[in-house]
């Protein structure tokens, strides 16, 4: 595994490549809490290309910032820079790493060749709607990682399902694959349920998933 | 910690503003935020949030109007703003816990919280999270509507997210490398008169001395140079006036009916519906956003009559 370093404002992001060969890259965004680990996981092996993975801000080997602050649309941000080291990929991410990724789709639509959302910690946020407020502070954010801010924040923030649709029409619209999307995650909460059941969003296994993105180029 | 506060022999004087008497930090989880206190230190304390893109040195002028009522009145500038630090991180969380833990550096009982524009969302905010803290909510044209969000078709709606989403990531990348553009002292309180057209030219150059500073080829706005206005983000801000009808402390509102750059375009009847019976209620007519500025007079004693 080697390792680069990225600039996201005060934040040095962790941008590692797991994997290497000839197709195109895929870059995996983790789940909330979690980083990238030191191979390439499951069943991700089978791809063919570069696998990359980037540690979210507040995770693994990037930076862990003062005080919070945590929103998807800034993590958004960090993956679009590791994209912007890249060039081009798929994406495939994992819970909160799948939201990330529909975002980062939603902006980058030549880049972003097939999002794959699959199962994992933080795919659900905190809900379709405004919620009771909610305080948080934390006497164990002591710079180590995960950040607890980042466990909190990143766990109760508001995900309508509108809104969601909006970067999934953005992918629909501009992107130039038939099937940019692809949902393998059995858990559905309101905003993906509805990504899930748009017309051009697939749903199909990571294998059937990974066979049609590394025939993308 | 007592910071390096710019004294009112450093700026450029304005009838009847005046700089704080005492200025110290907090630490908020490992950000520096800076706290300014108007007033007798023996006097009950008052906490006043300014507006995004402000910073407390805006309340010169309103300030000591509420201390000369009794009041020792505590501003703070809000992360990357003004003098506190620069942090990785913007969110209104984290607004939120900075608001605190200047509030717990000051007292642990119950006092009057007053906001302005964003700073009275997130002391309405603080009401529903923190009620322990607040004894009365005082809002200065900081009460938001649905009318921010005009409707448009569709497919209009998706080509502007998309346009914004571009930007907002294209100035992120970079956003490591930027720095606020210097000028002369009177280049930046023009930049300003766009974004507060209604405020005098010597009270935006007296801002500039406050919240710029001077280095060898001009004057630069403090503020976090990573930070831009618009964006995007999945809260409404109609969301916020469902705190309204369950407020348990009195409320006084001000709306100024002037319709400018930075103000929200709220009018009366996007908020009545909301209040609690006991609120008190004030649009002002021939008022835009900046209501304490204009008239720090009129506002200062309609917050000391509510309060009284």
């Amino acid at each position: 595994m080697t390792t680069v370093h990225l600039m996201h404002n005060k934040v040095e992001l962790a941008l590692h490549q797991l994997a290497d060969g000839p197709g195109h890259p895929l870059l995996v965004l983790h789940g909330l809490g979690e980083a990238t680990g030191d191979t390439v996981p499951a069943p991700w092996q089978a791809w063919t290309g570069p696998v990359w993975g980037l540690d979210f801000t507040g995770h693994g080997a990037s930076t862990v910032p003062h005080g919070g602050g945590y929103t998807c649309e800034v993590l958004a941000s960090d993956a679009d820079i590791a994209l912007g080291h890249i060039g081009s990929a798929t994406i495939v991410g994992r819970g909160l790493g799948g939201y990330i990724g529909l975002m980062v789709a939603a902006a980058r639509p030549e880049s972003v060749r097939g999002l794959v959302i699959v199962d994992g910690p933080g795919l659900a946020g905190g809900g379709d709607g405004p919620s009771s407020g909610t305080w948080f502070d934390p006497a164990d954010a002591d710079g180590s990682s995960p950040d607890p801010f980042a466990l909190f924040e990143l766990s109760t923030d508001t995900r309508p399902a509108d809104y969601a649709m909006g970067f999934l029409r953005l992918v629909l619209a501009r992107s130039e694959l038939d099937a940019p999307v692809c949902v393998t995650a059995m858990v559905r909460p309101p905003w993906l349920a509805a990504v899930a059941d748009e017309p051009g969003v697939v749903t199909e296994s990571a294998e059937a998933a990974i066979a049609r993105y590394s025939a993308v180029g | 910690m007592v910071i390096n506060t710019v004294l009112e022999s450093d700026v450029a004087p304005y009838p009847g503003a005046r700089r704080p008497d005492r200025s110290w930090t907090v630490d908020s989880h490992g950000l520096s935020i800076a706290a300014y206190q108007w007033g007798d230190d023996t006097a009950p304390p008052m906490f006043i949030a300014h507006g995004g893109f402000d910073f407390a040195g805006t309340l010169d002028g309103f300030a000591p109007r509420l201390a000369a009522g009794g009041w020792k009145v505590i501003g703070w500038d809000q992360r990357g703003h003004g003098d506190s630090e620069h942090a990785a991180l913007y969110s209104w969380d984290a607004d939120l816990r900075d608001a605190v833990a200047v509030i717990r550096s000051v007292t642990d009982r119950p006092a009057p919280m007053l906001g302005h524009s964003k700073g009275g969302g997130l002391m309405m905010a603080l009401s529903e999270i923190r009620p322990d803290l607040m004894s009365h909510l005082v809002n200065l044209d900081g009460l938001p509507s649905r009318r921010t969000m005009p409707d448009m078709p569709d497919r209009e709606r998706t080509r502007m997210m998309s346009a914004e989403m571009i930007n907002r990531f294209d100035h992120r990348r970079g956003a490591h490398l930027n720095s606020r553009k210097p000028g002369t002292l009177d280049e930046l309180a023009d930049r300003r008169a766009k974004m507060n057209p209604r405020l005098d030219h010597d009270w935006l150059r007296r801002l500039v001395t406050i919240g710029a500073k001077e280095d060898a080829d001009g004057w630069r706005w403090k503020i976090d140079p990573s930070m831009r206005f618009g964006g995007f983000g999945p809260n409404r801000p109609e969301w916020a006036l469902a705190r309204l009808p369950g407020l348990r402390v009195p409320l006084l509102a001000l709306l100024g009916l002037e319709l400018e750059e930075m103000g929200w375009g709220t009018q009366p009847g996007d908020v009545e519906p909301w209040l609690p019976p006991t609120a008190t209620f004030v649009p002002m007519e021939g008022v835009g956003h900046f209501v304490h500025i204009e008239q720090p007079d009129r506002v200062a004693n309609l917050v000391l009559e509510f309060l009284s």
